[in-house]
């Protein structure tokens, strides 16, 4: 499987490493809301088609990366910085 | 001047090795360049930074992912996300660009211990390398002067595309005496030549 890297280009899979479901969002730190934290540790959407995922090109650029990965082709259909959308949640100027 | 000593010291063996039926297709070697630094720069401030580099060390660098220069004397590279390495014969770069660089622009590194100079050049370089690399090293797909960051198993490598035959490999230290093993043993098949 390659996976296209926004700064490297296509690279084998075996530079990269899975860091999880991409469509979660973490409680502030502060919160208290059990349900909230349930929430993130253990709910995944476990879709069988287009799955938005976090990867870290770590043998090469180290990026992370948001990947759309379709999981029954292991076409990837879409990879962005992962920064541009913390940028982005956070409303800060890039 | 402090005396440099290389980690590949106890096997590193000048002279003609493994099949030289058609003579060595690469010549390896360690380079121990004065200076190996790290310029991280923060988001957006990429001109201005680059702009320091120019003054300091002459070397610019095109726009672009992993574009870099390279001259005899001197070299730099993008290898990530506003992240540069530079190379340098002199010593002290670090010193003289952090002095240079407004801490409101980004942070030099030295990294000059911490890395590995390798060098492999001939007209098998790019078949050697491909051997160990899972990139492209064709001339139109890694133009001469642009860099790399990959990696063999675990080994972290930085590589720059030094001439059109020529490339500089950057290993951490520690690794640096296995990955020498392992660049040997990949070139056994076109022969080499350690200087
Ligand atoms: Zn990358």
């Amino acid at each position: 499987m390659l996976i296209p890297c926004p700064y490297c280009g296509q690279r084998d899979v075996s530079e990269f490493t899975y860091q999880g479901d991409g469509n979660r969002t973490r409680p502030n730190p502060s919160s208290t809301d059990r349900a909230a934290w349930n929430a993130y540790v253990y709910d995944r959407t476990n879709p069988a088609g287009e799955h938005r995922e976090i990867w870290q090109h770590s043998g090469g650029c180290r990026a992370h990366i948001v990947v759309v990965r379709n999981t029954l082709t292991h076409a990837v259909v879409a990879s962005s910085m992962a920064r541009a959308r913390t940028r982005a949640d956070r409303r800060e100027p890039t | 001047m402090a005396d440099r000593l290389s980690p590949l010291e106890p096997v590193y063996r000048p002279g003609n090795h493994g099949n030289l039926a058609g003579g060595a297709g690469v010549v390896l070697g360690e380079r121990q360049p004065g200076s190996i630094v790290q310029l991280a720069v923060w988001s957006g401030q990429e001109r201005p930074a680059l702009a320091v580099m120019l003054d300091v060390t002459g070397m610019r660098l095109p726009d672009g992912a992993g574009s870099g220069s390279a001259r005899e004397d001197i070299a730099a590279f993008g290898f990530a996300p506003g992240r540069f390495l530079l190379v340098s014969e002199a010593e002290g770069l670090a010193d003289r660009l952090r002095a240079a660089l407004s801490e409101e622009l980004g942070t030099v590194t030295d990294l000059s211990h911490g890395r590995t100079a390798f060098r492999i050049a001939g007209a098998k370089a790019e078949w050697v390398l491909a051997k160990l690399f899972a990139i492209d090293f064709a001339l139109a797909a890694f133009p001469t002067g642009a860099g790399r960051s990959t990696s063999h198993h675990d080994i972290f490598a930085q590589i720059q595309r030094s001439g059109p035959e020529q490339f500089d490999l950057y290993v951490f230290r520690s690794f640096a005496r296995s990955f020498w093993h392992t660049l040997c043993r990949a070139a056994e098949e076109t022969g080499y030549e350690v200087r």
